[in-house]
């Protein structure tokens, strides 16, 4: 395997016997060569056509392959929301835009004035309108908002008959919500197939990582001079850490049996305590939704927003405190960063679930008993509108925290470091940019437009906007504040970690909806559902309505139970036998690991013992020749070098240059 | 190991380097020499000339790899050629066996084939600095060493071989990534 590279030694190599060949089969090699050079020029092009390629090529030069994950990260995401955006555009909003001018006609859902139910008191201002309420309008989605394309309250088509064929909205807006969630779960899963792998190799060889650091430690992209100190220290100290870590494990490993029991006391102390911490905090977002419910006939924007506000400062607060209380635990430094990060993800993640569980808790429950239309409508006339509406302000929210921060924390911040040389400053120091907050801020934004995006339909395009400023606020911050973490963040496995925590958020957003779609009453006011008791139901009865009576006996098969049970089954079998083909991978590669190191070391003693003649000349054995027209030359052949001798082969001390 | 895996690596290589990479490095190299050179038939660029390039600027290994892509009898300075194989194998095109091959070529500090435990202290204060604050103590150094050996050193004879070493590449996820140059 000379692997080298020649490139005028082959060349000349090569039209040498392009000379020899016949006419038509130089053309053609010709030929295929610049066809060849067309494909390479096609793929450079359109790689300089991706989004913020730029962009990102300059961050990975200042601070290498880390930070340049989350960008590209939050690229992804853009153009996932991007997607969902088509989608939800052309399958629901475009048929309504174009049915007049297609010739299409459009049914509406009746409101019959006689059902209590199917009231829907006009939110809009009437009178003369201060500005600043258009803006609180803005802000928190209702006012002149509430009955635009923005909610689902506006779409209350029940189908559009164009010349042909009846297009059956409905239908349309559940089966585009199944798709988003379903592509969502695709790409993200496809996105992190590679990173899972590597992390299953990696975890089986956890002793691999010094390697890994030492031999491709240095990124070779670094180009700017301050980086590249950072760098080396950086890896200065994580090398430290390493090792310190396996010192601590050593410490862990020889504790007595007394230390132990205090230790596992102090954390069972500390573990109770973030619990409570926790509920502490579900419960004041509980009160809060509740109160900003109930009071929503003021229409203050602080009342509005109070169900973020109080997010948003638990959010704030509970990774400072578990930072601090991780010190306590005492666990080896790895674990420590892990553990205190699942924690951060628990409480985001389960914020927004506790938000919609309070808001579950007021539209079902009314005061008298049983709801009279199955959902509360004397609060919410149309509380699919109201849901969306709590996903806008969140999302709207989040970004101007986010935007807010940014200005008025960081910049000043990175002012008083430089100009101010107090000792106060010198220790809160120069910002750093830490990846794992960020990422949870941008899969917290994500979550929300998942959930949301049933409600409230044009948040997908709104997410899109929102992570396209968040980028540029972001580098501009990064280039002109921060500095790179002390704690540097893996490139390969932080990939993984991301797109971990975000199928986590996809699988808690996919539950309000689900329980959304198939389980709450829908409104009778507003929204294409209005003739059906819940939004699933659009599905049975369309395939009941099918002429093909075999196709609508096999849907309905599908359906039942028995259909679901087998599949099941058949998924656990697949697990459980991919699990056993994993187990014995793994044994057949660590018996091959000590065979290895068997037949090393007994051809060691072979050697060593029974051909005392086999002297490690400087010169080459003549059966060992360098391959014809590899470069360089010159090069001293590594001691030892011997391929056949007395019968034995010992040609593995024939390194790479030397074939036989 | 045969000899037609390594003819098809350079096959696909030189088409790489015929149309993307040949005319942006002439540039580049042509800059370097200086004005008596660039009439010469060969021009050789001078060591000095080549670690100022940007990219290899701030690159610890910076002179390891000039000397290890340099053809001539001192090891000293870069034709054209040589900087092309250069480029070619930090390329992204480049196998995992060319980079890790290069790799071990450039990590071999005494040039003997093998990697010991001087090479690998020599590649571990090249990665974290040259000053004494920044070096590690020699009771880590021993400690990382030790750790180094016991994960790559399959044959335990107490040095890493190329074979070892491309092994341990090859489980390693960031080494494609980072052994990665772009003009």
């Amino acid at each position: 395997m000379g692997a080298c590279v020649c490139v005028c030694a082959c060349r000349e190599q090569r039209l040498e016997q392009d000379r020899e060949l016949s006419s038509w089969r130089q053309r053609r090699r010709s030929l295929h060569r610049s066809l060849k050079r067309l494909r390479a020029d096609l793929q450079e092009r359109l790689s300089s056509l991706v989004l913020w390629r730029g962009d990102i090529h300059l961050i990975e030069g200042m601070f290498g392959t880390g930070i340049l994950s989350y960008f590209s990260f939050l690229r992804f995401l853009v153009l996932l929301n991007l997607v969902i955006f088509l989608l939800m555009f052309s399958f629901v909003m475009l048929p309504i835009i174009i049915a007049p001018h297609a010739g299409g006609n459009v049914t509406f859902n009746q409101a019959d004035g006689q059902n209590v139910c199917s009231v829907y008191p006009t939110s809009a201002r009437r009178g003369l309108v201060i500005f600043h309420e258009h803006i609180t309008d803005l802000l928190s989605g209702g006012g002149f908002l509430e009955q635009t394309y923005l909610f689902y309250g506006y779409y209350k088509v029940h189908a559009i008959s164009f010349p042909g064929f009846t297009y059956n909205l409905p239908l349309a807006y559940l089966l585009v919500t199944v798709a988003y969630l379903c592509l969502s779960l695709v790409w993200i899963v496809q996105r992190s197939a590679t990173g899972f792998k590597r992390n299953l190799i990696q975890d089986e060889d956890r002793f691999q990582s010094f390697c890994n650091k030492i031999f491709a430690g240095w990124d070779c992209c670094i180009t700017n001079e301050d980086a590249a100190r950072l760098k080396r220290s950086s890896l200065l100290y994580e090398l430290k850490t390493d090792l310190e870590e396996e010192r601590i494990k050593q410490k862990i490993a020889d504790r007595s049996r007394k230390e132990r029991c205090r230790i596992y006391t102090i954390r069972l102390i500390l573990n109770v305590f973030v619990i409570a911490v926790l509920a502490a905090c579900f419960y004041s977002i509980y009160r809060a939704t509740i109160f900003s419910q109930k009071a929503q006939m003021e229409k203050m924007v602080q009342i509005c927003y109070l169900p973020s506000i109080v997010i948003t400062l638990a959010n704030f607060i509970t990774p400072l405190l578990f930072s601090v209380i991780i010190n306590f635990e005492d666990y080896s430094p790895a674990f420590e960063i892990r553990f205190t990060l699942m924690r951060c993800v628990f409480m985001r993640l389960t914020s927004i679930g506790v938000l919609l569980f309070s808001l579950w808790s007021q539209i079902t429950q009314c005061k008298e008993g049983p709801c009279l239309c199955g959902y509360n409508h004397q609060l919410y006339s149309c509380w699919e509108t109201r849901v969306g509406q709590e996903m806008y302000k969140l999302t709207v929210f989040d970004f101007i925290i986010i935007a807010a921060v940014t200005i008025f924390v960081e910049f000043p911040r990175k002012l008083m470091v430089n100009y101010c040389g107090c000792g106060l400053m010198r220790w809160w120091g120069q910002q750093e940019f830490a990846i794992p907050q960020n990422v949870l801020e941008i899969v917290y934004g994500q979550t929300i437009c998942w959930i949301g995006t049933f409600y409230c339909p044009l948040l997908p395009a709104i997410c899109t906007i929102k992570y396209f400023f968040i980028f540029y606020i972001k580098k501009v911050s990064l280039v002109n504040n921060c500095r790179p973490a002390t704690r540097p963040f893996r490139a390969s496995s932080s990939n993984f970690f991301f797109l971990v925590v975000l199928l986590i958020g996809l699988a808690l957003a996919s539950l309000p909806v689900m329980v959304g779609v198939g389980q709450i009453n829908c409104s009778q006011a507003c929204g294409p559902f209005v003739n059906y008791t819940v939004s699933w139901e659009v599905l049975p009865r369309t395939v009941s309505l099918l002429p093909n009576k075999a196709l609508r006996d096999l849907l309905f098969a599908l359906a039942s139970e028995a259909v679901a049970v087998s599949l099941f089954v058949i998924t656990c079998v697949g697990m459980f036998y991919v699990i056993a083909l994993a187990g014995a991978h793994k044994r057949v590669i660590n018996q091959l690991r000590e065979q290895l190191v068997m037949s090393g070391s007994a051809r060691n003693l072979k050697v060593a013992s029974s051909i005392p003649e086999v002297a490690l000349s400087e010169t080459p054995h003549p059966d060992c020749s360098c391959p014809a027209g590899c470069r360089p030359a010159g090069l001293t052949p590594p001691p030892g070098c011997e391929c056949i001798h007395e019968g034995v082969n010992v040609s593995r001390y024939c390194e790479a240059l030397w074939v036989i | 190991m045969g000899a037609t895996a390594s003819h098809l690596g350079k096959d696909l290589l030189s088409e790489y380097q015929v149309s993307n990479v040949q005319e942006p490095a002439h540039k580049r190299f042509t800059e370097l020499l200086s004005r008596e050179d660039k009439n010469l038939p060969d021009p050789r660029a001078p060591t000095e000339a080549i670690l100022t390039l940007p990219e290899l600027k701030s690159n610890p290994f910076r002179e390891r790899i000039v000397r290890v892509f340099s053809t001539s009898e001192s090891r000293d300075g870069l034709t054209f050629e040589d900087f092309l194989d250069l480029l070619s194998a930090f390329s992204d095109s480049a196998t995992l066996e060319i980079k890790s091959h290069y790799a071990f070529r450039i990590f071999d500090f005494d040039d003997d084939g093998t990697l010991d435990e001087n090479d690998l202290e020599k590649l571990v204060n090249c990665l974290t600095g040259e000053t004494d604050e920044t070096r590690l103590t020699p009771d880590e150094m021993k400690q990382l060493i030790s750790n180094i050996l016991e994960e790559s050193d399959i044959d335990k004879d107490g040095t890493v071989n190329l074979s070892e070493f491309q092994h341990v590449i090859s489980r390693s996820p960031d080494f494609v990534s980072s052994f990665k140059i772009v003009l």
